[in-house]
């Protein structure tokens, strides 16, 4: 056994997963909070710690420390398995996503694989599974029917969402999320294609297809995230609460959590595909090559980047929260399959004639 | 007769929903912005500013005695407040005033006077009603407790909070 892979990998989960993600999820709530606040002309959460930054603490003791009521009509089992099931993929995603070239000489993703926009969607798309277990086995009609309302969300975004970065995917010739980064780095990002190969007509035509992938990608990540403008699977004026009506305390916090942790991935996905990952705009400090040797501070540099501009996307996401009224259920599901499903697979078509012809 | 609503015709842009998203943003970002940079005014953050120096004259606090410029307590325990008041939070004793005190021809005064807090909905018909302009409605708002007890006023909190008011009926005042 190669012990130090292992332990390398453990530090990367417990740095990565447990150390930045979560907190950024409990940040985010409170940003949430605070911009949707200040948009609406109020003040938010500001008693507890400096500016109410220790907000989420209060929360998380609070649901610790609330009653965990199991209503005697659901099917205890499913009902318990329900909310880890939302929180652990959300949670597993974070696997493959490259948080930052190296530092002292370890790559900074968890795992390496060449697979990595699949596996995310492969793992994402079980998120589902929580909503309709928690649907269903709540034995209740609101939560039913937002269960009902979230499948069928979830499978029709997934098309179009996986549509959406095979022209991505056509034009790197690579599924490996470091090596994608690695050539935006170097030939400019996918959506801003101005220095190095990047900065060429090819680079600029090519930038077309992406960039009408970017918005299919981010609108269904909006539905995959179930946030509004299509968070009909809660929707409280419909239903409640949608499929977590019947929740409470831990067991809500968990699908709460869920729903902000797959929003940060959603992020880091969006920014890892068409926004350099962690690298700086114009090639600044961007190593040679996967293997160069990249000194600490450089890595460092890499890993703030990447989580300045997942922040950045986090916020996008909350503005537009805050923005839109929610879709009507028909409009959304004509929305996914008769315009961004068509738009998506001509965007293939349109992908492999540029690239033919540019050949 | 049902009245028919028509819907607006939207162009090709309008349906695209993008152009929506940016006025919207547009609106919201202005708002965040304003916001931001302090020039919206918002809620006062109560316990840190208080708005003691902003209450208007009219305004209606704590109910509370008062006594006249020669301590003589106004209250004659005519009981008109304790009549009136829509919540009954108002419950007055009545005493005679013993012949040998200065002031025996007033006759009548409260042995007890309690106002319960919890009760009391500040409306102000205690202090409209007092024929010997005897009770008031202060300005103190923060009126707190940690037990039903507490929230009370008795004669003696009442007195503290109401103070001395000079002037205004000089009905028993010797001096007149």
């Amino acid at each position: 056994m190669d012990w130090h892979i292992i332990i390398a990998a453990a530090i990367k989960v417990v740095v990565f997963v447990f150390l930045i993600t979560l907190p950024l999820v409990a940040m985010s709530v409170w940003a949430e909070r605070r911009v949707s606040a200040a948009m609406q002309d109020r003040v938010g959460p500001n008693r507890v710690g400096p500016f109410g930054l220790l907000q989420a603490v209060a929360d998380g003791i609070k649901f610790l420390l609330k009653e965990d009521f199991t209503p005697d009509h659901v099917r205890k089992g499913y009902f318990w398995l329900a909310p880890a099931l939302t929180m652990v993929p959300a949670l597993l995603t974070c696997a493959v996503l490259p948080f930052g070239s190296q530092l002292f000489g370890e790559k900074m993703v968890i795992a390496d694989l060449d697979v990595g926009p699949l596996f995310v969607f492969a793992i994402a798309s079980l998120t589902v599974y929580g909503i309709v277990l928690a649907g269903w086995s709540s034995n209740s009609k609101y939560p039913f029917l937002g269960g009902i309302r979230a499948t069928s969300q979830m499978i029709s975004y997934e098309i179009s969402l996986g549509l959406s970065v095979v022209p991505l995917v056509m034009i790197y010739g690579e599924l490996n999320l470091g090596n994608i980064v690695m050539q935006q780095a170097q030939n400019g990002w996918a959506l801003l294609p101005l220095w190095g190969e990047g900065l060429s007509v090819k680079g600029f035509l090519l930038a077309i297809p992406l960039f009408i992938s970017f918005i299919i990608f981010t609108v269904s990540m909006f539905a995959e995230t179930n946030r509004l403008p299509f968070d009909l699977p809660e929707c409280e004026t419909e239903l409640v609460a949608g499929y977590h009506t019947e929740y409470s305390s831990m067991k809500f916090a968990l699908f709460f959590l869920g729903e902000y942790a797959a929003m940060i991935i959603g992020s880091g996905l969006a920014v890892t595909l068409f926004f350099g990952g962690w690298s700086l705009p114009f090639g600044w400090l961007t190593p040679e090559s996967a293997d160069a040797v990249v000194p600490w501070w450089v890595g460092l540099i890499h890993i703030g980047t990447f989580f300045a501009k997942v922040i950045a996307f986090i916020l996008f996401f909350i503005v537009v929260r805050w923005t839109l009224p929610r879709f009507r259920y028909d409009q959304l599901m004509r929305l996914g399959w008769v315009f961004f499903f068509e738009i998506a697979l001509f965007n293939v078509v349109l992908t492999a004639l540029l690239l033919w012809g540019l050949a | 007769m049902a009245k028919v609503v028509e819907r607006p015709k939207l162009k090709w842009w309008e349906q695209l929903y993008l152009p929506a998203l940016a006025q919207g943003m547009r609106v919201t970002l202005g708002h965040l912005i304003r916001n931001l940079s302090g020039k919206t005014k918002v809620t006062m953050q109560y316990p840190e500013e208080k708005w003691d120096e902003h209450l208007p004259e009219h305004y209606r606090g704590a109910p509370a005695l008062v006594t006249d410029e020669q301590d003589r307590e106004r209250c004659v325990a005519c009981q008109l407040c304790e009549f009136i008041c829509p919540p009954r939070a108002i419950t007055i004793k009545p005493e005679e005033i013993p012949g040998d005190d200065k002031w025996a021809k007033v006759e009548k005064r409260p042995k007890a006077f309690d106002i319960d807090m919890i009760r009391c909905i500040y409306c102000g018909l205690c202090e409209e009603v007092c024929p010997e302009q005897a009770i008031f409605l202060r300005k103190d708002y923060a009126i707190t407790g940690t037990s039903r007890a507490e929230m009370v006023h008795d004669k003696k909190r009442l007195y503290e909070i109401g103070g001395k008011r000079e002037g205004l009926v000089n009905k028993w005042n010797e001096l007149k």
